[in-house]
């Protein structure tokens, strides 16, 4: 088996004005494409070649770096694509904005939380909405790492992620990681987060 | 110390087309210029106020090291490159030390490339001289210089992907065989 870059559920201009479509065609057709083949070729011919994603990445620190960096690419812009959608913005409902309260107080003390993280990621990386156990904790983590891996210093189920290479908002933001950051509270589809949130 | 954001040794289309001038406009004007600001905020009230950037490369951390390295960095980078005036590597100590430690020009460039194209994430490749007088090139990520580590920095290429991505997006290798063509040869002799 290999792992196979997913198509989107919406058209790569879906996102506009918050995120354009060459960014969105350049990072999934390119960025995420190269991942996916390169940890295909990774695993190819081995035991690893029958396992899943989550099992590979829970014991990444007995894998080799390359293995490490293009499984994260694969997992993080599955989780980033999988939770945008042209529906997006608002707030979350039911069981996801009940616990958001009561781990965060306010969901605008979330957001800046989560805002917070995602611009002070210094360099390449990630942040993150992690669910442990039915607690909700912030992340953010260095270049493709991601908390479902055993080396992350906060670990869990990614139900919220954002990405904060350069590549993920250079052509139309550029310098300005915070203006993209504001701007994917847009196109965050709060029922497909809900439906991360088990 | 107060730092101050240093002038770009040429114009800002100086490079075209090998970097544009819209790229080196953000890189200089906007990141270059914000590590300055930055750096200028965090040593206000802390013990790296009368510190210089090489002793805040060797001793700081966080956001302090980030920022002056950051600072660092990019005044050496830019500081190597001439399109115009660009001088080819004659014969004297450094090539002499390229020869002997790579065994041509060309063999250095191939392994310093190689070297740029698999950095993963942010950060910056590096010719460098050891304290043995030898000659190596080492990767760091984000803002990280090899002075921390006693070497002596010779060559550097900027592989944050803002260094780049205007112009050449996800194809960095492109960048990076560019990069050779605008390096002025004289200035990283002297270096040497
Ligand atoms: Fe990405
Ligand atoms: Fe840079």
């Amino acid at each position: 088996m290999s792992f196979e870059l997913p198509k989107l559920a919406y058209a790569y201009n879906a996102l506009e004005p918050y995120i354009d479509a060459m960014t969105m065609e350049i990072h999934h057709t390119k960025h995420h494409a190269a991942y996916t083949n390169n940890l295909n070729n990774a695993i190819k011919d081995s035991e690893n070649e029958n396992k899943s994603i989550e099992e590979i990445l829970k014991n990444i620190s007995k894998y080799p770096m390359v293995v490490r960096n293009n499984g994260g690419g694969y997992y993080n812009h599955n989780v980033f694509w999988e939770i945008m959608s042209p529906n997006g913005g608002g707030e979350p409902k039911g069981d996801l904005l009940q616990a958001i309260l009561k781990d965060f107080g306010s969901f605008e003390k979330f957001k800046e939380s989560f805002n917070n993280a995602a611009a002070t990621r210094f360099g390449s990386g990630w942040a993150w909405l992690v669910n442990q156990n039915g607690k909700l904790v912030i992340s953010s983590t260095p270049n493709q790492d991601n908390p479902l891996m055993d080396v992350a210093e906060i670990k869990g189920t990614p139900i919220l992620a954002i990405d904060v290479w350069e590549h993920a908002y250079y052509l139309k933001y550029q310098n300005r990681r915070p203006e993209y950051i504001n701007a994917f509270w847009n196109v965050i589809d709060w029922n497909l987060v809900a439906k991360r949130f088990v | 110390m107060i730092f101050e954001l240093p002038n770009l040794p040429y114009a800002s289309d100086a490079l075209e087309p090998m970097i544009s001038k819209k790229t080196l406009e953000f890189h200089h004007d906007k990141h270059h210029a914000a590590y300055v600001t930055n750096l200028n905020n965090l040593v206000k009230g802390s013990k790296f106020e009368e510190a210089d950037l090489e002793t805040i490369i060797k001793y700081a951390d966080g956001g302090i090291f980030n920022n002056g390295a950051q600072v660092w960095n990019h005044t050496f980078y830019f500081e190597q490159f001439g399109k115009d005036k660009i001088h080819m590597l004659k014969n004297g100590a450094f090539s002499d030390a390229v020869y002997r430690d790579f065994g041509s020009l060309d063999i250095f460039k191939d392994k310093f490339s190689n070297a740029s194209k698999t950095l993963f994430g942010s950060g910056w490749t590096w010719l460098v001289k050891k304290p043995d007088g030898t000659l190596d090139i080492v990767q760091t990520s984000n803002a990280a210089n090899p002075m921390r580590d006693g070497l002596k920095p010779i060559l550097t290429c900027d592989v944050w992907e803002h260094a780049y991505y205007i112009d050449y997006q996800n194809k960095r290798a492109d960048y990076i065989e560019n990069f050779w063509k605008i390096i002025d040869w004289a200035v990283i002799a002297k270096r040497y």
